[in-house]
């Protein structure tokens, strides 16, 4: 009995009682699983990734036919989760930073009129409002039958907005191997000028410069390269558009919620950034003669910004995840991929498994990518 | 003193006692104090009188208060007889009509007892008894019956709001203990306890709630022996419950944090064990701290209820959405019970942040 009353002896008998709890329930979970399984006769392992899928996606960031495999599928889902997220966190920040600057404008009704936009969307759910607006773009659009042409070759009906696309014969590379060279170059121009202003104080004009640099990879690309691009006009048939670049209502309705939505918690946060900067800071900037926007601009925000970007990593986090509500109305991204994979071969524990794991290595990559930014702008103690 | 007289001889060559400058800002100038400004303050009624007129047309103008779906359907406003036909249903879901008002009866309480316990004077050991031992059991069977002379109505029945009050209530309720437990082990000094605690909070927070309600309601089927099955609704309960738990954990460690070492020094040095000094002295302080945030979490949740609908159990969403889908209403009504359920759950959220706000100014006025 005087054992039990050991501090290191209880210690190691609790942490093995709970290791030995976790390891029983999960063997216990494993085995009726795979009795269960053999019993309905279902695969298991991840070997249908490599069979034909054979179903359609609707909309595909990355190249995709039925005839491609079950994980090719998967990563066609994935592109389409990261590219309505990104949209939707970068459009909602934008949108997101001037609500909040708004929401502490001195004019009442600008200020009332932001914290009104806020409030409504942080207290009705987003499912609700993807819901909607999904029904308001099919609702308020008429049908394919009569689409409205509003430029040549731009068609708006309720399945969505068609319009010409482009299609790169040649040259497409060579532009994109030139668009890079001259954002790099901008970026390394702009940096080495800045230095030499502040190290001499010279003004020299370093937005025309780096802009230079920026576009004169991209023209000198244009005239040497050979480039052939060919429009691909939309057609109006009885039922349907074919050909064009396709915008669907699933992915438009799916984007404004998510921004929406992401543009209040980030007014929020920016508010509440914003005013936790000291008073003092607001009050020696007007001595110093700098209008309000400059002021906000040069010594408000950048002090702001230390005290952002923690809560701003949850909220691309929390847009992340809840691009996942896509399967409500249909907009193919990973979950709902998956889900039709998981009706079709019957393997749930492998899809969700697959989903699950998806997310949670993204869910780490973003933390990663804004705590190094949090550190760039973290305040430097000397 | 009166050498100096001579330097105050003429007061009208002295410059005039400067008094604070003033402040020429009347209400006018902050709405039209510059061309700016006034600009924006133009625009912004522009957008209030064009949003009005915009729904008070829809609303009230152009709607159609009592009628048929085909008078609906003529009309460009909002279809009013819709909701009163549909109200029952979209509040109760598949519950039996004749037993409709248990539910209702269940609700009124439920919300009664919620207005009584928001009381923070009310608060204290008998209330959490009186809900355990009286309320929680009286709300349950109002909802499912089988006790006096109470026809029994299974979980399959249930819907509406009802449904969304239990979700988010039962699971917040049974989340607490839990994600309390969570945030002890992230902060234990046992490196197994705090791994898988870790563990669970971490993975829990990397993905989205569909996913746990997925797991739920198709994977866990599989995991369960022969001809045990689970109720669906309990499945559903028990995802979101384990899912509140790890941001409670979050949010609880946050306060754990916040309470000085000395405590948990000063409880041993009077020789109280783990359990005591925590149960004793850290959790007090510590949950004093993050109810404010709680508050915040359970706003959330109580909107993530709706994410049920998409594993098909019928909380408030679904059955204004079902309702919406009915045949002799498709198509007429499309905006109507999506409105409608939008300002019910506004009202709750609303509501809900408000005491959120309360409660901090209560706890920042009051001494420690």
């Amino acid at each position: 009995m005087t054992l039990f009353y050991d501090a290191r002896i209880r210690a190691f008998l609790y942490q093995a009682i709970a290791i030995g709890a976790v390891v029983f329930v999960a063997w216990a979970m494993f085995s009726t699983a795979s009795a269960n399984l053999a019993k309905q006769d279902i695969a298991t392992g991840f070997g249908f990734l490599a069979r034909q899928a054979g179903f359609v996606i609707t909309e595909t960031a990355i190249a995709y036919e039925p005839t491609d495999t079950f994980g090719r599928a998967i990563l066609v889902g994935i592109a389409n989760t990261v590219k309505v997220s990104a949209l939707a966190v970068l459009f909602g920040t934008i949108l997101g930073v001037l609500v909040g600057i708004g929401r502490l404008s001195h004019n009442p009704v600008l200020s009332r009129l932001m914290l009104g936009y806020v409030e409504a969307l942080r207290n009705v759910p987003l499912l609700l409002y993807l819901l909607l607006w999904y029904s308001l773009i099919i609702s308020v659009f008429p049908p394919v039958r009569q689409a409205i042409e509003m430029l040549p070759g731009v068609f708006l009906s309720n399945s969505g907005l068609v319009m010409p696309a482009m299609r790169w014969a040649s040259g497409f590379e060579a532009l994109l191997i030139a668009l890079l060279v001259g954002t790099a170059a901008a970026v390394v121009i702009e940096r080495v000028l800045a230095r030499r202003r502040i190290a001499t104080g010279k003004e020299m004009p370093i937005a025309t410069i780096a802009a230079l640099a920026f576009l004169l990879p991209l023209v000198a690309t244009s005239l040497l390269a050979d480039i052939s691009v060919s429009l691909d006009i939309p057609e109006l048939g009885r039922f349907r558009l074919t050909g064009g670049y396709h915008v669907r209502p699933e992915f438009v309705a799916l984007l404004i919620g998510l921004t929406l939505s992401a543009s209040a918690n980030v007014a929020e946060i920016v508010r509440a950034g914003i005013q936790a900067v000291s008073k003092g800071q607001w009050e020696a900037a007007t001595a110093l003669g700098l209008p309000r926007s400059r002021t906000l601009k040069l010594v408000i925000l950048p002090q702001a910004l230390r005290i952002i970007v923690p809560p701003l990593t949850n909220t691309y986090l929390t847009v992340f995840k809840n691009s996942s509500l896509a399967i409500a109305i249909g907009y193919p991204d990973l979950v709902m991929v998956s889900n039709t994979i998981m009706n079709q071969t019957g393997q749930a524990i492998e899809a969700i498994a697959i989903f699950m794991a998806v997310y949670l290595g993204l869910s780490i990559l973003i933390s990663l990518v804004m705590n190094w930014y949090n550190a760039r702008v973290a305040l430097r103690e000397r | 003193m009166a050498q100096f007289e001579g330097f105050v001889a003429d007061p009208t060559l002295m410059a005039p006692a400067a008094r604070p400058p003033a402040r020429n800002h009347t209400w006018l100038s902050s709405y039209f104090g510059t061309p700016g400004n006034a600009l924006i303050t133009i625009l912004c009624l522009g957008t209030i009188f064009g949003l009005a007129k915009l729904a008070i047309g829809w609303l009230f103008v152009d709607a159609i208060f009592s009628g048929t779906p085909a008078e609906c359907k003529a009309s460009s406003g909002a279809c009013w007889p819709f909701l009163s036909t549909k109200l029952r249903y979209i509040f109760f879901g598949f519950y039996p009509f004749d037993e409709q008002w248990r539910p209702l009866t269940a609700m009124l309480l439920f919300l009664g007892a919620c207005g009584v316990s928001m009381v923070p004077r009310n608060w204290g050991r008998a209330l959490a008894v009186t809900w355990i031992v009286v309320i929680l059991p009286t709300l349950y069977t109002l909802m499912a019956g089988g006790l006096f002379g109470l026809t029994v109505v299974p979980t399959t029945q249930w819907g509406g709001l009802p449904l969304s009050f239990m979700l988010s209530f039962v699971g917040l309720a049974c989340a607490l203990p839990l994600g309390i437990a969570l945030a002890l082990a992230r902060a234990s000094s046992l490196p197994a306890i705090r791994v898988l605690g870790v563990g669970f909070i971490e993975i829990v927070r990397g993905v989205p709630l569909i996913s746990i309600l997925f797991m739920a309601t198709v994977m866990l089927p599989l995991f369960m022996p022969d001809g045990v099955t689970i109720d669906k609704l309990l499945r559903a309960q028990v995802a979101i419950i384990l899912f509140a738990a790890a941001y409670i954990a979050e949010i609880v460690r946050g306060g754990l944090q916040a309470v000085p070492k000395g405590q948990i020094e000063a409880g041993h040095s009077l020789g109280l064990h783990y359990w005591q000094i925590m149960r004793k002295i850290v959790l007090p302080q510590a949950l004093k701290k993050v109810i404010p945030p709680l508050v915040g979490l359970f706003i959330g949740f109580f909107q993530d209820t709706t994410l049920v609908t998409i594993v098909g159990l019928l909380d408030f969403l679904d059955t204004v959405r079902t309702a919406m889908r009915d045949p002799q209403w498709q198509g007429i009504a499309v905006l109507e019970g999506y409105v409608f359920a939008a300002v019910v759950y506004f009202f709750f959220s609303a509501l809900m942040g408000a005491y959120s706000r309360f409660l901090e100014q209560y706890f920042r006025t009051t001494h420690d």
